[in-house]
């Protein structure tokens, strides 16, 4: 009986905290009761965190090439020596295949490499801001064509996971440079579009028809391939943005305008014109918080499709170059099924493809029901 | 048995019981632990008879009509009761016993029992004409032709008071306006000339002329054809005019029954004299309030302890209602679930 | 509904129109043009081509002229149905597009039809058993569909083949019939290759429009007009597939617009992972080497192609769905 009547008392505190609550607030504690989409929040913010940290995570240069290493798998730490916790790994040695007389380097559990914490290592700009030369792990001593390979090497013999590493970092804020300027677009031109409506609506509206009907690779292998040769990483990489944005802002310019026509007729919105608010007042007053939510949850869906976009184009050759790194370079390594047969850890830059585009689906589709919890 | 005391003078004399509710029960899964919303409902339905049922929103009435043809949506499901068809009869069937999409169940779905909605916009499909799916309704039960069920279907809807039933049959249901709309969601319930029909607030999304006509060719319509109607309603003004009993519904439970003449004379319960004063009077004195019942109807899951109507009720006793629920009111039988009238029960049994 | 055919009629001559200059716009927007590339190319392999050489290169393709002559030149020959002669293989380009457009269509189309026979079912399946087991594979299947780019799909299943099978997985056609003329027997080869990268295709379409699907019926399940179904006493199946699902089709179906365009887009990359003999590796060829007539012609060819495909797919859905029909009606 007592659980009933406490019970009833907390369903009433609660009927208080909602009906105080702000419209952020709400939907906040709405997405809390997606689990899925929390544990995709966390993975989004682990792999931000790991773009913002990226020198700092590698652990070699991820440019530093020895062919002697060449396609090195990868490697475990061992964590105790001989009972007593000292992690370590094995340095490498040549070995000659005496079939084809190959000289290659394969670990040498004899040799043990202490592993140092906080290791002095290549230099880098910490957030581009502090110069450093601190990295998480490091060795102590061995000869220069030992290191710590968690995921292998590469042909040239470029640790894999320091790569990734950094990969991760361009891969990440090229989707989010993308998606910006995609939501300029798609805000601009889909709001235009609900608010005027008429004859710029039915414009915007045919553009968005045209561009969707157009198949969108045949289109961005054109424009990247029309880029000149002797663009630097950093024009390349703008350009790159810009193009796969051009094809992203429909399905946003979409949302928007559908939420303006659906609000311009809601009462609240017809109250406040006819209490003489301005329009520019009831768009960011009255209009704008109420699909502000809408907005963020596409451009939540809208991202993952501008990474895969990046890791296509330079999949293929046609988007960033080398020596930038992004997970499409480095699966372009990945390409040939014979290299892969004898290197399979080259597709490890495949997952966290997959990862970030699960959580930020995940994260998109419980973003959208908070917003929405009726549409 | 108690007789019932004949009330409606228009009533042609009543029937058997066509269709007995005993103790049903519904509950709603949800994430924490299921709700509640039936809590033994126990109802009879009698042929040429009329039983209202009335009730704030959210007190289970449209549920109660579901429960019945065992076509409650996901979550809810039926967790208890009898709903018996026919009862005493060699014919007798228990609904509740059978399975929901069994062909048994089907059978009495439109064949037996009719169901008209509140809003015949969103019960009928933009998607066919309103003869495809009323000679639907007609062929599921029937082996008829097309040809046969479409006459049959032009038949039902001039019954019906549809003018030109021979075009109207091929429009569209947007084509038509609500209460001609809603003439063709009463012709779809009797496409099988069913003997009970349940109206769930037939007339709520209908302007007051079109309400004043549609009820009337309910009535009509129950007294020729002597069927068992089942009236959902939230109007004390629809029950006045239309029922010869009446079923009072709070939080899933019946607290009151009788029949309509008693009912408005003398209520038993609170709440059914709650619901009775806040009816427009035009006799009332000018720019008086109407009366409102306080506070508001609690969600099924935070169920009030005790009698359920406490928190809201004017002549709630301190130290009783607030701990101990009221006996239910008898199947059956005229009586209200509430300790000021158990004194009440008891004089109607003797 | 005439009036809704001619407005799709006229919005695809729109989009072709636009792709065309789009296409035309994209190879003339490098610096140098397809002389600069070849004598790049000569030089790296130690020859030298003088200026009046290129000049006089330059005067035979037309390079020297406007860009807007070059474009209406251009555009002049191919309603005539001429592409020009392509300037790396100096074959005309409709010799070395050959098949392959044919092909690109063939496999695009088939894995159109895949997603549709697969998701329609699934996505009704999941949101009438919504939560069952089968609904949370489907859900599973369409999150992976979602989550694995087609490409690294393909390359996925090209390592598992070869690697644990033992099985070279690309291509159309056994080398049997690769260099064959198209008989009955190669058809049949063809056949028997298609299914694979048809699969890899169709699974991201298959996953969104299961996901569709299964939204929109959850929405239309709810409504008034299926309980009403119901109280006739029709079965289950009849009242889910005769109202609410012919009610989720709309949306659904105009996803499906969309669809045949992304297919196609993919079917590019996902060729040239398995090296399948499309236009797709051509195109990134002609690409690289700056061969604007071949370049251009596949992808207005690609994109002609789609818009008619989208056409075909929308008055299909006219056919079927009666809302558009009563909405020219009324």
């Amino acid at each position: 009986m007592s659980s009933t009547v406490s019970s009833t008392m907390s369903a009433a505190l609660a009927d208080d905290r909602m009906a105080q609550a702000t419209q952020l607030q709400l939907t906040w504690w709405r997405f809390c009761r997606h689990k899925l989409a929390l544990v995709s929040l966390g993975v989004v913010a682990l792999f931000y965190l790991i773009a913002i940290f990226a020198d700092f995570l590698a652990i070699a240069d991820p440019h530093a090439t020895d062919a002697r290493r060449s396609y090195v798998p990868p490697q475990g730490i061992h964590l105790f020596d001989d009972g007593a916790f000292s992690p370590h790994v094995s340095g490498l040695k040549g070995m000659r295949d005496m079939k084809t007389f190959k000289l290659s380097y394969v670990p040498d559990p004899s040799r043990k490499l202490p592993i140092t914490f906080f290791a002095h290592g290549y230099s880098y700009d910490l957030f581009g801001l502090i110069p450093t030369d601190r990295h998480i792990l490091g060795i102590a001593g061995g000869q220069p064509v030992d290191g710590i390979f968690l995921l292998g090497t590469d042909q040239l013999g470029r640790d894999l996971f320091s790569r990734l590493m950094v990969a991760t970092r361009i891969s990440l804020v090229i989707g989010l440079a993308g998606v910006s300027l995609s939501l300029l677009l798609g805000v601009m031109l889909g709001g235009i579009s609900g608010l005027y409506g008429g004859i710029v609506d039915t414009l915007i509206q045919r553009v968005i028809e045209v561009v969707r009907s157009i198949p969108t690779i045949p289109l961005w292998m054109g424009l990247a391939a029309a880029l000149p040769n002797t663009w630097s990483v950093t024009q390349v990489y703008f350009a790159i943005t810009i193009i796969i944005s051009l094809v992203g802002w429909t399905e946003l310019a979409r949302v928007v305008r559908g939420r303006f026509l659906a609000l311009r007729e809601e009462d609240f919105v017809i109250a406040a014109e006819l209490a003489g608010a301005s329009q520019l007042r009831i768009i960011l007053r009255h209009m704008l918080p109420s699909f502000a939510s809408h907005v963020i949850a596409a451009t939540s869906l809208a991202l993952p499709a501008m990474i895969v976009s990046e890791t296509s184009l330079s999949f293929l050759g046609l988007g960033l170059r080398p020596p930038a790194i992004s997970w499409g370079i480095l699966l372009q390594d990945a390409q040939n099924v014979q290299v892969l047969a004898g290197a399979p850890w080259l597709l490890c830059a495949a997952i966290p493809v997959i990862l970030v585009i699960l959580a930020f689906n995940f994260l998109g589709d419980g973003l959208r029901d908070a917003a929405d919890p009726y549409g | 048995m108690v007789e019932q005391v004949m009330t409606n003078p228009g009533a042609i004399e009543s029937g058997g019981h066509m269709l007995s509710v005993r103790d049903l029960a519904v509950e709603f899964g949800q994430d924490r632990g299921s709700v509640r919303a039936l809590d033994g409902i126990s109802l009879d339905l009698r042929a040429g008879r009329v039983l209202g049922v009335v009730g704030e929103s959210g007190c289970g009435k449209s549920v109660t009509a579901r429960a019945i043809l065992g076509i409650l949506d996901r979550p809810g499901r039926l967790v208890g009761g009898r709903v018996l068809l026919d009862p005493g009869t060699s014919a007798e069937q228990n609904l509740a016993a059978l399975d929901p999409n069994g062909a048994a169940l089907r059978a009495v779905r439109g064949g037996r029992i009719g169901l008209i909605f509140q809003e015949p916009m969103t019960a009928l499909s933009v998607h066919y004409t309103v003869g495809n799916q009323i000679i639907e309704a007609i062929r599921a039960h029937k082996t008829l032709s097309k040809a046969a069920a479409r006459a049959a279907t032009v038949e039902l809807l001039r019954e019906v008071g549809i003018p030109r039933p021979e075009l109207r049959i091929d429009a569209y249901p947007f084509q038509l306006s609500g209460g001609l709309r809603q003439r063709v969601g009463i012709a779809m319930a009797l496409a099988c000339a069913p003997d009970i029909l349940i109206a769930d607030e037939p007339t709520t999304a209908l302007d007051v002329t079109t309400q004043a006509q549609i009820l009337a060719l309910l009535r009509r319509l129950q007294r020729d054809k002597g069927i068992a109607l089942m009236l959902i309603t939230h109007d004390m003004g629809v029950i006045a005019q239309m029922a010869d009993d009446v079923a009072v519904m709070y939080l899933g439970r019946i607290v009151e029954f009788a029949p309509v003449r008693r009912l408005f004379a003398a209520p038993r319960h609170p709440y059914t004299r709650a619901l009775l004063r806040s009816v427009p009077d035009i006799r009332a004195v000018p720019r008086a309030r109407l009366a409102t019942i306080g506070g508001t109807v609690p969600h099924p899951g935070a169920r009030p302890t005790g009698c359920a109507f406490h928190p809201r009720c004017q002549e709630m006793i301190a130290g009783r209602c607030e701990t101990t629920a009221p006996s239910p009111v008898p199947a059956g039988l005229e009586g209200a679930s509430c300790f000021h009238a158990e004194s009440v029960v008891q004089e109607a049994v003797v | 509904m005439l009036n809704y055919l001619a407005r799709r009629l006229v919005l695809a001559l729109i989009t072709c129109a636009a792709i065309s200059v789009l296409t035309f716009v994209i190879i003339r927007l490098p610096p140098g043009d397809f002389v600069d590339a070849y004598i790049a190319n000569l030089a790296s392999n130690g020859s030298m081509v003088s200026a009046e050489q290129a000049v006089a290169m330059r005067h035979e393709y037309g390079l020297d002229r406007p860009v807007v002559v070059q474009y209406a030149l251009w555009m002049g020959r191919v309603v005539r149905g001429d592409f020009g002669v392509s300037m790396m293989w100096r074959r005309p380009v409709t010799e070395v597009i050959g098949d392959r457009l044919w092909l690109t269509m063939a496999i695009s189309v088939s894995a159109l039809f895949l997603t549709w026979t697969i998701a329609l079912p699934i996505g009704i399946y999941s949101a009438v058993r919504q939560y069952s087991i089968g609904d949370y594979i489907a859900t599973l299947l369409g999150f992976m569909g979602l989550a694995i780019p087609n490409f690294l799909l393909a390359l996925i299943l090209m390592y598992a083949g070869f690697r644990y099978l033992g099985l070279s997985v690309g291509g159309l056609f056994s080398s049997d019939y690769a260099q064959e003329a198209w008989s009955l027997a190669k058809f049949w080869d063809l056949m028997k290759h298609i299914p694979l990268p048809a699969c890899v295709l169709a699974l991201a379409g298959t996953a969104q429009l299961i996901r569709i699907m299964r939204a929109n019926l959850l929405d239309e399940l709810r409504k008034p007009y299926v309980v009403s179904a119901r109280a006739k006493g029709l079965s289950e199946l009849h009242v889910v597939l005769k109202y609410p699902v012919r009610a989720a089709l709309n949306p659904f179906a105009s996803s499906i617009a969309y669809l045949f365009p992304y297919l196609v887009s993919g079917s590019i990359i996902v060729s040239l992972v398995l090296g399948l003999p499309t236009v797709g590796p051509l195109l990134l060829q002609a690409l690289v080497a700056q061969d604007m007539f071949l370049a251009g012609t596949i992808v207005l060819l690609l994109g002609i192609m789609t818009v008619i495909g989208t056409l075909i797919s929308d008055l299909l859905l006219m056919w079927i769905e009666p809302r558009i029909r009563l909405r020219g009606r009324a």
